[in-house]
């Protein structure tokens, strides 16, 4: 089954954040809250698979000199609807990912499934390779999210986890704990794959 | 006047510094700070990308997305202003300094994703700054992120000699090193 294959590559193997490195501005501003997180994963989950779908529809049809600013375009008019979609119906959650709402347009996740996927793929790969690559965007988000929230602020998802004696490092929910979090991950990460492969 | 300039100078610079506090550039600032030389050409280029487009973007909205009610199309058209900024760029630098288009190579028209060039231009209009304002502010973002990537690049020239467990090789120890970075940055918190 390609379907489950394109959609499994992107969850952990290939994925985004950890081993691609792709699309760190948002994986690092916006992950002082588990939730907040997840809202900004999901929302770009929705753009890719949206604009993986449409660009692996007219891939055909676009000439090839202009298929960048064709596929930004296609991009920006997705964005768009998640903005306003989300502020119709989640105006919490828009007001705190705020200007990074516009900014999933220049999300390198995105342009790059869209030139390196989508404008090679038929449609339901493309979906396929969307969705995955959206989703491990967002488990990689909320992970982060997770651990800045429980260290920086004793909860997860707003709940209290630890006791009220619980001194909060506030320093990992400021801009250095998003650095610092995602590198020792990272390590964390090299380290097994490594002691697997010896 | 002169002196809510100064603030927003000064302010984009160091206290809300793009790249170490508001996290908007990361991409080049990770990819493109491996030497201090194509650091700095990376941050000029991208100075001149940030201050031209905050202005052309702010006209752009103020004469014509405002004037016809189509403020929902403004992430569209910035994304396109911006585009066709970094093109011109790119044919600029080719013909001046063949080898500094060699050293940015893929990151060159890379800065139209670079998220700290749209972010600068959408903040000059949410925070509702006037044409001279959002250039003041489109400048010194990018200033503060020529600081940033500068700094960062320096350190990791020195990083590349130094014997680091093998799992923090590479993006880890950057990332780490950031983190420090940021953590120096925030000690003008207090400054205005």
């Amino acid at each position: 089954m390609s379907f489950m294959k394109e959609f499994r590559r992107g969850l952990v193997k290939e994925n985004p954040t950890f081993s691609l490195l792709l699309g760190m501005c948002p994986t690092l501003a916006v992950t002082t809250a588990a939730a907040n997180g997840l809202g900004m994963g999901l929302a770009t989950t929705a753009v890719l698979t949206a604009s993986n779908l449409l660009i692996s529809l007219i891939r055909n049809v676009v000439p090839n000199k202009i298929r960048i600013p064709v596929y930004v375009v296609v991009i920006a008019s997705f964005v768009t609807v998640v903005d306003l979609v989300m502020q119709a119906f989640l105006p919490g959650l828009h007001a705190v990912l705020g200007l990074f709402i516009p900014l999933i347009v220049v999300n390198c996740i995105i342009l790059q499934r869209a030139e390196a996927f989508a404008s090679q793929h038929g449609p339901l790969d493309s979906i396929a390779d969307g969705l995955g690559m959206g989703l491990g965007f967002t488990g990689a988000l909320t992970i982060l999210g997770s651990i800045r929230e429980i260290i920086g602020a004793g909860t997860i998802f707003g709940k209290a986890i630890f006791g009220a004696s619980y001194q909060p490092m506030l320093i990992m929910i400021l801009a250095p704990g998003a650095f610092l979090t995602l590198g020792l991950l990272i390590a964390l990460l090299n380290y097994l794959r490594m002691r697997r492969s010896a | 006047m002169g002196s809510k300039l100064i603030v927003i100078f000064i302010g984009a610079i160091l206290i809300n510094n793009f790249v170490l506090s508001r996290f908007l550039g990361i991409c080049p600032f990770l990819g493109v700070s491996k030497q201090v030389e194509t650091a700095t050409g990376m941050g000029m280029a991208v100075t001149f990308v940030m201050t031209v487009s905050s202005a052309v973007t702010w006209v752009v909205q103020k004469l014509i997305l405002e004037k016809f009610g189509l403020e929902y199309l403004q992430t569209i058209v910035f994304i396109l202003v911006i585009a066709s900024l970094v093109q011109l760029v790119e044919m600029v630098i080719l013909k001046s300094s063949p080898t500094l288009y060699q050293a940015l190579g893929v990151y060159l028209p890379l800065i139209t994703t670079n998220c700290a060039v749209l972010g600068v231009t959408i903040l000059n209009i949410d925070s509702g700054y006037n044409l001279l304002e959002s250039m003041v502010h489109g400048f010194a973002a990018a200033l503060g992120f020529t600081l940033a990537i500068v700094i960062f690049a320096g350190v990791r020239e020195r990083l590349a000699f130094s014997d680091i467990p093998k799992p923090f090789q590479g993006f880890p120890i950057a990332l780490i090193t950031a983190s420090l970075l940021s953590i120096a940055f925030l000690g003008f918190q207090g400054l205005l």
